[in-house]
């Protein structure tokens, strides 16, 4: 008998559990802990097979620990408390058991954002002048430009003589890697300014700290963003690279400082805690830029 | 002729003008002690440097050495990551279930396995070679996807009406429409990779140009060390400026 009055519907298919991006994306994962596995009990084994090749599985199973040990290594790093961090607020005073990684961690980070400050405000007022001006810009961009591209850890000799051993040539480091691709994506940016946007400024008779505030930075948000992403990039390689020179605090330090004593799970875990926060401040930075 | 000298000449001669004046300033600066010679040598001193280290700390095998790597690293760099954009871009699930993670390995700071790379190869060259691959990998990858996924719909409805196989469509019509982009991926690899051998032979102390930066800084040749960075600049700058004339060739009108 056929029904009127109301569509039937089709019983609906349960939805899978995971798509089948996401069981390749398993799959990848699992193949290549499968794969790294197997290398690290190959090299334990190479060990016990023959003992003429005890030297190269010692150094195999360094280089490809169980990812267990890693896994141990990444908690010990992470919430071992093995150094005290004296800290104090006015009159108060305390000393903090904390894991040395944080101490690091945070001398890194300091590092950074000071690097940030200095050369993303001087990027930004050097790009700004450059894209106002095209004189200037045609005078002088070409030299930014050229140089932008050029290894700046070759600089870190002259930034210890300048500021010596301590974190003052890392930060110049950092400074001098990310004033570059800041400087250059401002000046771009402040050349896309609909000319429009600037004639309604005019017309309004805007002083230029105005005009700068009012209309050139938020017209510029987007390419400031993508310049600060890029420079925050360079800037934490420029300082993480110089640490791993010359220094004895920081993450670079603590990487180097677990090579040169073989402890290669430890760098692993550290390696792999930089990467994850390197690629979220990079996502976080770059979601800044889409947002509206 | 007064419009073009106002556009073009005036603002190069300025430019160039201000950096020899800047010299000249550092110059006087220097003698007259109101800055450390011990800090900052006389910008003349840095000239006559030039030909020092060209002829005693054999640049010219040292630059051999570092463009042979980097001429390594680009090979390596144009097979693998030619194919495996290619593979991306035919496999699609592949491509959805990796490409974010090669985006996201592209802003990882993947140079700072130096150490790590230390370890499997020792201190030779494959170590900075292997570095500057795996650093350079995920821009080339990625523009690959990118130039293979832009072309030009247009083309693609051509090859079909003439009854091109898949196999032809990619070969005639897909790569070449692809080529331009794909060149662009290359050249960002090219010089992420040279960035990064210079950056490691400077660390780790071996190799060419970024070796001898660290020799002579390590001797406290302050002259000397400025004048290597000078060339290592100076190499980086027309390394990139070759590039982008070929780039130019191959996407004219960018």
């Amino acid at each position: 008998m056929a029904q009127t009055g109301h569509l039937m519907q089709a019983p609906r298919a349960a939805a899978p559990l995971f798509s089948p991006v996401t069981w390749l994306r398993i799959a990848i994962i699992a193949v290549v802990v499968a794969l790294w596995e197997t290398a690290a009990y190959g090299a334990q084994l190479l060990g016990h097979i023959d003992a003429s090749f005890a030297a190269l599985s010692d150094i195999m199973s360094k280089v490809t620990p169980s990812l267990l040990t890693i896994g141990r290594s990444l908690f010990e790093l992470l919430a071992h408390a093995d150094l005290k961090w004296p800290v104090g607020l006015g009159g108060w005073q305390r000393d903090l058991w904390v894991p040395a990684f944080y101490w690091h961690l945070y001398v890194t980070i300091a590092e950074v954002v000071m690097a940030m400050i200095i050369g993303g405000l001087s990027g930004l007022l050097v790009g700004l002048a450059l894209g106002a001006n095209p004189f200037l810009s045609r005078a002088f961009e070409r030299y930014l430009y050229y140089l932008g591209p050029t290894p700046k850890i070759v600089f870190f000799p002259i930034m210890i003589m300048w500021f010596g051993v301590g974190p003052e040539s890392k930060v110049a480091m950092g400074t001098l890697s990310c004033f570059f691709p800041i400087v250059l994506s401002v000046a771009a940016g402040m050349r896309q300014i609909e000319s429009v946007l600037i004639r309604v400024g005019r017309s309004f008779r805007l002083s230029t700290r105005q005009m700068v505030t009012k209309i050139y930075l938020p017209a510029m948000r987007e390419p400031i963003v993508n310049g600060i992403r890029l420079g925050m990039g360079v800037a934490l390689i420029g300082t993480l690279l110089a640490e791993t020179k010359l220094s004895n605090r920081g993450i670079g330090f603590m990487i180097i400082d677990a090579y040169n004593t073989f402890d290669m799970p430890r760098m692993y875990a550290a390696l792999a805690v930089l990467f994850v926060l390197a690629i979220g401040a990079n996502a976080l930075v770059g979601r800044a830029s889409r947002a509206r | 002729m007064n419009k073009r000298f106002a556009h073009q000449f005036l603002p190069f001669a300025t430019g160039l003008g201000c950096l020899l004046a800047l010299f000249v300033l550092i110059e006087v600066l220097v003698r007259n002690g109101f800055i450390n010679s011990f800090i900052v040598p006389l910008p003349s001193d840095i000239v006559f440097s030039f030909q020092r280290i060209v002829t005693e700390e054999q640049v010219l095998r040292r630059f051999m050495l570092t463009f042979g790597e980097a001429m390594a690293a680009t090979a390596m760099l144009s097979v693998a990551g030619i194919s495996l954009g290619v593979l991306l871009h035919r496999v699609r699930i592949v491509r959805l279930a990796t490409e974010t993670w090669i985006a996201a390995l592209a802003s990882a700071p993947l140079v700072l396995m130096y150490p790590l790379f230390l370890v499997i190869f020792g201190r030779s060259a494959w170590t900075i070679i292997m570095i500057a691959f795996v650093s350079a990998l995920p821009p080339v990858i990625l523009k690959t996807l990118e130039g293979l996924s832009g072309a030009r719909p247009v083309l693609i409805n051509v090859g079909r009406s003439f009854k091109l196989t898949p196999s032809q469509l990619y070969w005639k019509i897909l790569f070449p429409a692809a080529l331009p982009t794909i060149f662009v991926g290359v050249r960002l690899g090219m010089i992420v990779a040279l960035i990064n051998i210079v950056g490691v032979e400077f660390l780790i102390n071996f190799g060419g140009l970024g070796q001898l930066v660290n020799e002579l800084s390590e001797r406290y040749d302050l002259p000397g060390t400025y004048a290597a960075i000078c060339f290592v600049v100076l190499v980086s700058v027309l390394f990139f400026l070759g590039t982008e004339r070929i780039e130019r060739w191959l996407r004219p009108g960018t």
